[in-house]
């Protein structure tokens, strides 16, 4: 029975099975060339921390994170205690000035300065800052509040400050850019002020993207080395005071050791550098929860 | 549009006109009343010398081609266009004798008493009960048992409840579009207007969600004042009393097109008989 239905099977009227030829073929070449990128891609990444965490890992330990810095070059012992202190409190402290400034300075910008004369400066301000060197900020900063007030950490914050206020000022306002038109006209047309639009719904629709830029900020501003070399001087012990002189920081830490010619030196810079990608992720996570907690629902 | 003509309760024929004149609502009584009201967007002049009395109580449509200034007219009734920087106001614009574009009027409090909802629904990213929290909240209610009492009243006037009351707390935005746009309705008349401007509220909309809307503005109706910008003429026949219609034509001071009443009475007369070609055009859908 069912042989002579397949017999009988009327040829189709149309043809719906796939062309083969170039098509097909121009479709599997581009698909091998993105999988191609995303490895090359894929390569770098692995590498910086695969070897961060290799070779870190040789002294990494609880008394290595805690230990002051060793006096001399070559001795095994030593730790990056220090560091770590001056990394959390030079980043904090500048964390403190940059992001009230960039968040407030970009719903200004956004929100109220339009195309004004002001606000167009200040945007211009802003794309000139982030094209600004990081050594040239760290000079700046070294001749203007360092030699003068002998506040090492302030001086370090102040430099790193002046770097992420223009990534925060910038990623915000696009943000802001991003929160539906609708969003804004619903808030109003229930005789919402403005200011009070914006704090109820503009910024909490954009903060998830705002909480980014400002990790992307805080992220770039904890691994410069530049604009803390003239600023914060070379301490030895454990300094949580911004207000007083020398202090150091993971990044000063890695570039002292990695100019050295002693091994011991050497393992503990990849040391203070897995220490310092671990600061970043570690902040990364607790970002992501922030923002998911704060965030209005999805 | 036949089939949102079949799932309509028979609530409103064409011309539903019984609430125009009343004991309790005199004809005269005016919400609005429009004078010549021109409006510029820069040196455009996007509407023209639009003159519509808005009664109390009463649904009145405006309708019209796209491009007409239909949508614009309404915005200038909750001074919404001064949302857009270059846009400028001639004429007047009395709501219950108080001039609407008078210095010392301030446009938030305009829009306390005057909500409006939108084409697209726009809930809040934020749960169902704060969405409808939001407005009594900003007025400065925060004691909770009154806000629930605001919440559960609006949400029973805007036909939500019952399918909302056990997730009051879950996003607004999990919600069907039919849904998103009652629950606007209900942030709006949670502050308690006088009057609820619907700027095309069924677009976005299937036709069983719009017969919904359509049902909730007869019954917020006999509370509120409505005006309504519709695309739908069955709509506006359906559901208003009276029906502004509205077309654009050729301006005189550039090569633009610019929006002009042509003509504003009873919705029966609109669609029966009305005293312009241009408007019998448009309503039998030979509109050229």
């Amino acid at each position: 029975m069912s042989a002579t239905i397949d017999l009988v099977r009327p040829t189709p009227a149309v043809d719906l099975t796939a062309r083969g030829g170039w098509r097909t073929l121009k479709n599997r070449i581009a698909t091998g060339l993105l999988v191609l990128s995303f490895l090359v891609v894929l390569v770098p990444l692995v590498l910086v921390i695969g070897t961060v965490i290799v070779k870190g890992a040789k002294v990494m330990g609880l008394e290595f994170l805690t230990s002051p810095i060793a006096a001399t070059e070559q001795r095994a012992k030593g730790g990056i205690g220090p560091a770590i202190a001056g990394t959390l409190v030079i980043t904090g402290f500048a964390t403190l000035l940059a992001v009230p400034l960039g968040l407030l300075g970009a719903i200004y910008l956004h929100e109220y300065g339009g195309t004004r004369p002001l606000a167009k400066a200040v945007r211009f301000m802003a794309t000139v800052m982030t094209g600004v060197p990081s050594v040239v900020m760290g000079l700046f900063v070294y001749v203007l509040w360092t030699l003068r007030f002998k506040q090492a950490g302030v001086g370090g914050s102040l430099a790193l400050a002046c770097l992420m206020l223009p990534i925060i000022i910038r990623t915000t306002e696009e943000m802001l850019k991003l929160v539906p038109r609708e969003l804004r006209e619903g808030a109003l047309a229930l005789g919402t002020t403005k200011s009070r639009t914006i704090l109820t719904v503009v910024v909490p629709a954009a903060l998830p993207g705002i909480v980014s830029g400002v990790l992307l900020a805080v992220a770039r501003a904890a691994g410069e080395t530049a604009p803390l070399l003239f600023t914060i001087g070379a301490a030895r012990q454990v300094n949580w005071n911004v207000f007083s002189e020398a202090n150091t920081a993971l990044p000063s830490q890695i570039y002292a050791n990695a100019n050295s010619a002693f091994g011991t030196a050497q393992n503990r810079g990849w040391g203070a550098a897995l220490a310092l990608v671990g600061i970043a992720f570690v902040f990364t996570i607790f970002a992501r929860v922030v923002s998911a907690r704060f965030s209005l629902k999805r | 549009m036949d089939s949102q003509n079949q799932v309509r309760r028979p609530v409103a024929g064409i011309g539903n006109t019984e609430a125009v004149a009343t004991p309790e609502r005199p004809a005269g009584d005016l919400m609005f009343d429009i004078r010549d009201l021109s409006v510029f967007y820069g040196a455009f002049r996007a509407v023209r010398e639009v003159t519509i009395p808005i009664r109390r109580n009463e649904i009145t449509a405006f309708i019209g081609p796209s491009g007409c200034g239909k949508s614009t007219v309404l915005r200038c009734l909750n001074r919404m266009n001064d949302l857009v920087s270059s846009a400028r106001v001639e004429g007047t614009v009395l709501y219950q004798g108080i001039d609407l574009y008078e210095p010392d009027v301030s446009a938030t409090e305009v829009r306390r008493h005057i909500g409006m909802v939108f084409q697209k629904p726009n809930p809040f990213p934020k749960s169902i009960y704060d969405n409808v929290a939001f407005g009594p909240r900003v007025n400065g209610t925060k004691r909770k048992a009154e806000l629930d009492e605001i919440v559960e009243q609006s949400l029973r006037g805007a036909a939500l409840w019952d399918e909302v009351k056990d997730r009051l707390r879950s996003s607004a935005l999990g919600m069907s579009g039919g849904q998103q746009q009652r629950l606007c309705i209900a942030r709006t008349i949670a502050v308690k207007p006088d009057v609820v401007l619907m700027d095309e509220p069924c677009s976005a909309l299937d036709p069983i969600a719009t017969g919904k809307v359509e049902d909730l503005m007869q019954e917020l109706r006999t509370e509120y004042t409505i005006v309504i910008v519709t695309h739908n003429m069955q709509q506006a026949a359906r559901v208003s009393n009276r029906t502004a219609f509205f077309t654009a034509e050729v301006s005189t001071e550039g090569d633009r097109r610019t929006g002009v009443l042509v003509e504003f009475d009873d919705t029966q007369k609109i669609f029966s008989n009305p005293a312009d070609q241009r408007t019998e055009n448009y309503v039998t859908g030979r509109f050229g």
